[in-house]
């Protein structure tokens, strides 16, 4: 677990490293994701032990948005005087957010299978 | 209170130990709770655990800040797990280049569709323009959206929250929208919720399949780094139209 641990921190670090040296827009962590995707291609996937500490980190992702979501509590203020545009806004948009990229993926699926696929 | 039992309350609630252990007890308490209603989305562990949180620390005159210095450890972690998700997408990558043109496509379409739909709501409805510029990035990752807010001239912590709160509309409203809609392939559904719902939409498509799971893990990662490059150029032509 802690030589897959410190992979993982290694590919953050690195592309942190990139992400600042370079000044790029996107989050070191997101190009960490990438190159030890590119890591992963290269060697044929990953060891057993990276799977399963993986694994077990993905399974929690939920717990790891609770502390920023907590800081709800600093807003209260700007929230009380928003909200109706804030609730709103998240709610048609997330929602046709799903819709648009479900269509979207559907329509272009289509013609690769054949008419005969039903549900 | 005795005067014993106030010292150690004043100890522990300057130390990170407070914070970090009521982080995981009250996960602990939302999970149970998410997996006793049958994987309910309704019951999203992350809106338990929060809701109980801030009852608790509003109750007890917690500050953030006291709080946040214990439960950092586990924000830290989304740094990692976002690299972990190189796995999942690896397992699925066959699936993934057989399907390049619809994740392409989709990616596009979601991608811009979750900003402009956001800051035009909010400004319909009258929502000041940091606020606005702080909705902008509402379907992406907490950390990436926090530092797009922060770039463009939103407000970061309030965009952690809107995210957060995006992440469960998108887990709780997927399934129906999706079954409304016919759409029935895990793929798409799993890439779908994580353009529209980054981490917390990948979290709830991980508890109900591996490769709707793993697409919504790609959706997110390339999403973050869409929205990342599009928005600094979006934004100035949305603080002025």
């Amino acid at each position: 677990m802690l030589a897959a641990l410190t992979q993982l921190l290694i590919f953050q670090l690195a592309g942190e490293v990139i992400a600042r040296g370079l000044d790029l827009p996107v989050p070191g962590p997101v190009l960490g994701m990438l190159l030890l995707f590119i890591a992963l291609l290269l060697r044929d996937g990953p060891d057993h032990e990276l799977q399963t500490t993986s694994q077990n980190l993905l399974q929690h992702l939920s717990l790891l948005f609770v502390p920023a979501g907590t800081g709800v509590m600093l807003h209260m203020h700007r929230i009380a005087d928003e909200w109706p545009a804030l609730l709103v806004s998240l709610l048609f948009s997330t929602l046709a957010t799903l819709v648009v990229t479900g269509l979207v993926m559907k329509l272009c699926q289509r013609p690769a299978k054949t008419d005969g696929e039903t549900a | 209170m005795t005067p014993r039992l106030n010292e150690i309350w004043v100890y522990l609630a300057a130390s990170p130990l407070l914070g970090l252990t009521v982080t995981l007890l009250a996960y602990q308490a939302a999970f149970w709770l998410y997996r006793r209603s049958g994987s309910h989305p309704l019951a999203n562990p992350v809106l338990i655990a929060v809701s109980i949180l801030v009852l608790l620390l509003t109750l007890t005159g917690t500050s953030y800040q006291t709080y946040f210095s214990g439960a950092q450890f586990v924000h830290f972690l989304l740094g990692p797990a976002t690299v972990a998700l190189a796995i999942p997408l690896y397992t699925q990558f066959r699936r993934v280049r057989a399907m390049l043109l619809p994740v392409v496509a989709g990616l596009l379409a979601g991608s811009l569709t979750a900003i402009l739909s956001a800051v035009a709501i909010g400004r319909l409805l009258g929502a000041s323009l940091p606020t606005q510029l702080s909705l902008a990035p509402k379907s992406v990752t907490t950390p990436i959206a926090m530092g797009i807010a922060e770039r463009i001239g939103g407000i970061p912590s309030l965009t952690a929250v809107l995210v957060i709160v995006t992440g469960i509309i998108g887990a709780v409203g997927a399934r129906y929208v999706f079954d409304a809609m016919k759409l029935r392939d895990p793929a798409i559904r799993g890439f779908a919720i994580g353009i529209a719902s980054h981490g917390i939409g990948t979290a709830r498509a991980f508890q109900v399949n591996e490769q709707s799971g793993a697409f919504a893990a790609l959706a997110m990662g390339l999403n973050g780094a869409l929205t990342a490059l599009l928005l600094p150029f979006i934004a100035p032509w949305l603080g002025a139209v």
